[in-house]
């Protein structure tokens, strides 16, 4: 093995798998996860996130009871905390799909040891997403035929589709259809290794089942690898269309603030911000439960830093073009709905927006905060209070004072609202700990190739002992 | 019918009968460059009927077996351009022939508004075909396979590189291959049954 210190390539590009691991490492450390005991830390969260997502059920079951007038939701406000949510959401899913496919045309190698959990996050944040759209039509049981084509005795009519309200439907549907099945594809290898591990017969069961038989004969592998390449090659056009969508359905309506070409754009890189921002909060987290720094290394870390500092400059730069084009317009109503954005009656709103999202991430030029661990932690909450201010500030400006000031209002939500929403934030969480428990958190396959990569290039001994 | 299903599962006490006795002959390599080099010895000694096993897929594998290309973008392609008709026939048909409904003035049918639907129905049918095409392709789900009676083949997804010479093959004969396998430096060699 190489002395890695005086090598000068590392300095710029430490190797992504460290600590001199070997393949039976890699599969032991991230199997013992799912193997052995859970750690205090694991129960500390799931403390915290269990009794919040049964705050949310209750929030739900008395909605569903008394109906949706539970929620703040008035005119002149009718689009409220729960479209907000669900934008926010769905954004933060962004970063799972950017990850797992984007980065990987990319062939950006260090993707590997974070997009297993970041898909998952994506499939959960999109749950949490979809649970606001289904309970704003207060009868949730009924809500497949308002939202899909099905034929049925009970409208006597079919949806619009020139509306875009209906393209969100088919957008996060089908977003969350392919994340799951992209998801499960690359599980399928990793689920076989915990089969081949299992000592317990249920455990063999389980995971037996789960891998469908998997046996990583060449065979397999070649479609395996063809059928991954074309999941994330599907996946890339899509993740941009989802979040274009949902701004389609605020940029195709004729409202001042919302009647604007710089949607689909801005949505999709505060989605990836958002996003970025969620990751680096749930993996720092992940590396404190379970101490995976030699998989989940400052260098993954500070890339997802850099990535953060980007997309926040590109939403930045949104902010102050918005602005630009409202004057540039001449139109008074536009003009009159920036201004009041940020000096009406939501201002706090609007500068926190500003504080959290183009204040906060110009830490990240400094290598110090982007390889601080409490400062990128701090940072990403900042990032993902500033991103659901943006939507909030979005949603509730355009709609609270509209062309007729006898009709103008202020949104206030309700605590069912705040409890749903916090909610969300539990049953998100507590479904991000149960995939840590039991399923492989970091694709296995993946980082030993990554590793087989490293050893071919002289960087690391990845066998014991081996034949020569 | 379930019987048929039943055995291609391959369930317990549904296995498919048997034409053979011996599956072949497995070989264990410490390394990815080991197996490699063992399969292109096979093939030069005249082996055809190869599978390897391994933990991550290996660069060279397949042209070191002769395998062809995958066929799966094919099947991909047909079942994405169905998605795309079924997006155009489902808002065509809705809104200008069964349900007229005039909704500010917009054509019954337009190109431009129907984009966004068509696009997702072309994802979501051709990631439904590259899954269940892998799942055809692959032969998943399958739960039983002779691999699963080589004593060590938990190994192949851990850290070892099996290489199996298949009884299949023309040129088999279970000791000789066993020997082969010995020659090339495989760590562990067993005939397995099938």
């Amino acid at each position: 093995m190489a002395d890695l210190a005086i090598d000068p390539r590392m300095e710029l590009n430490p190797p992504l798998v460290q600590g001199g691991m070997t393949y039976s490492d890699v599969t032991d450390k991230i199997s013992s996860i799912v193997e052995g005991k859970a750690p205090k830390r694991w129960y500390i969260g799931m403390a915290v996130a269990v009794p919040l997502a049964l705050l949310l059920f209750a929030c739900l079951g008395y909605l569903v009871a008394t109906g949706i007038g539970v929620w703040g939701n008035n005119s002149p406000v009718g689009w409220g905390w729960d479209i907000t949510n669900f934008v926010w959401w769905i954004g933060i899913g962004h970063a799972g799909t950017l990850i797992s496919a984007i980065l990987f045309l990319f062939r950006q190698k260090w993707r590997t040891s974070i997009n297993r959990a970041a898909e998952a996050m994506t499939l959960f944040a999109v749950a949490c997403a979809a649970i606001y759209p289904l309970f704003h039509t207060g009868r949730p049981w009924r809500a497949a035929y308002w939202l899909f084509p099905l034929p049925n005795e009970y409208l006597h009519m079919w949806q619009n589709f020139r509306s875009p309200l209906m393209w969100d439907v088919f957008a996060v549907s089908t977003y969350g259809t392919v994340s799951a099945l992209f998801w499960f594809v690359g599980l399928i290898p990793d689920l076989a290794t915990l089969r081949d591990r299992a000592t317990t017969p249920l455990r063999k069961k389980i995971y037996g089942l789960l891998s469908l038989g998997w046996r990583g004969s060449a065979t397999q592998w070649r479609h395996y690898e063809l059928a991954y390449l074309l999941l994330a090659g599907l996946s890339t056009p899509l993740v941009l269309s989802v979040h274009s969508i949902v701004s389609f359905d605020f940029a195709t309506s004729l409202l001042p603030g919302w009647h604007t070409t710089i949607f689909p754009p801005y949505f999709v890189a505060g989605a990836v911000f958002s996003g970025f921002a969620m990751v680096v909060t749930l993996m720092t987290l992940a590396r404190w439960i379970y101490g995976l720094e030699n998989l989940i290394t400052m260098k993954h870390l500070e890339n997802m830093c850099k990535v953060m500092l980007a997309t926040g400059m590109i939403v930045g730069f949104a902010y102050g073009t918005e602005f630009f084009i409202a004057w540039y317009s001449a139109n008074q109503y536009e003009r009159f709905i920036f201004l009041n954005r940020a000096f009406g009656p939501y201002w706090w709103a609007y500068w926190s927006m500003i504080a959290c999202n183009v204040v906060a991430p110009q830490f990240f030029w400094f290598q110090r905060f982007r390889t601080s661990i409490p400062a990128m932690f701090i940072l990403s909450i900042f990032i993902n209070i500033g991103m659901w201010f943006e939507r909030f500030v979005i949603i509730a400006t355009s709609l609270h004072r509209d062309f007729l000031p006898s009709s103008w209002g202020y949104f206030r939500p309700t605590w069912v609202d705040i409890g749903t929403y916090v909610g969300t934030i539990g049953l998100f969480l507590t479904l991000f700990l149960l995939f840590l428990r039991f399923l492989p958190a970091i694709a296995i396959s993946e980082v030993k190739g990554v590793l087989h990569q490293q050893v071919s290039a002289g960087q690391a001994a990845p066998v014991h002992g081996g034949s020569h | 019918m379930l019987e048929a299903v039943l055995s291609r599962l391959g369930l317990p006490g549904y296995e498919s009968g048997a034409q053979q006795q011996v599956y072949g002959v497995i070989g264990e390599f410490a390394t990815p460059e080991d197996l490699l080099r063992a399969i292109r010895t096979a093939r030069a000694a005249g082996y055809t009927q190869m599978e390897a096993y391994s933990p991550f897929p290996i660069h060279g594998v397949d042209e070191a077996l002769g395998a062809p290309r995958s066929p799966l973008g094919r099947i991909v392609i047909v079942f994405g351009l169905l998605g795309l008709s079924a997006a155009v026939l489902l808002q065509w048909w809705t809104g200008a022939v069964d349900y007229k409904l005039i909704i500010a003035g917009k054509p019954l049918f337009a190109f431009e508004p129907s984009v966004p639907i068509m696009f997702e129905l072309s994802v979501l049918l051709s990631a439904f075909a590259t899954v269940l095409g892998l799942f055809h392709l692959t032969r998943l789900p399958t739960y039983y396979h002779p691999l699963f009676n080589y004593s060590r083949h938990a190994a192949a997804s851990n850290d070892r590189f099996l290489l199996a010479i298949e009884a299949r093959d023309p040129k088999f004969r279970a000791e000789e291959a066993k020997l082969f396998l010995d020659s090339c430096g495989s760590l562990h060699t067993e005939v397995v049954e099938a």
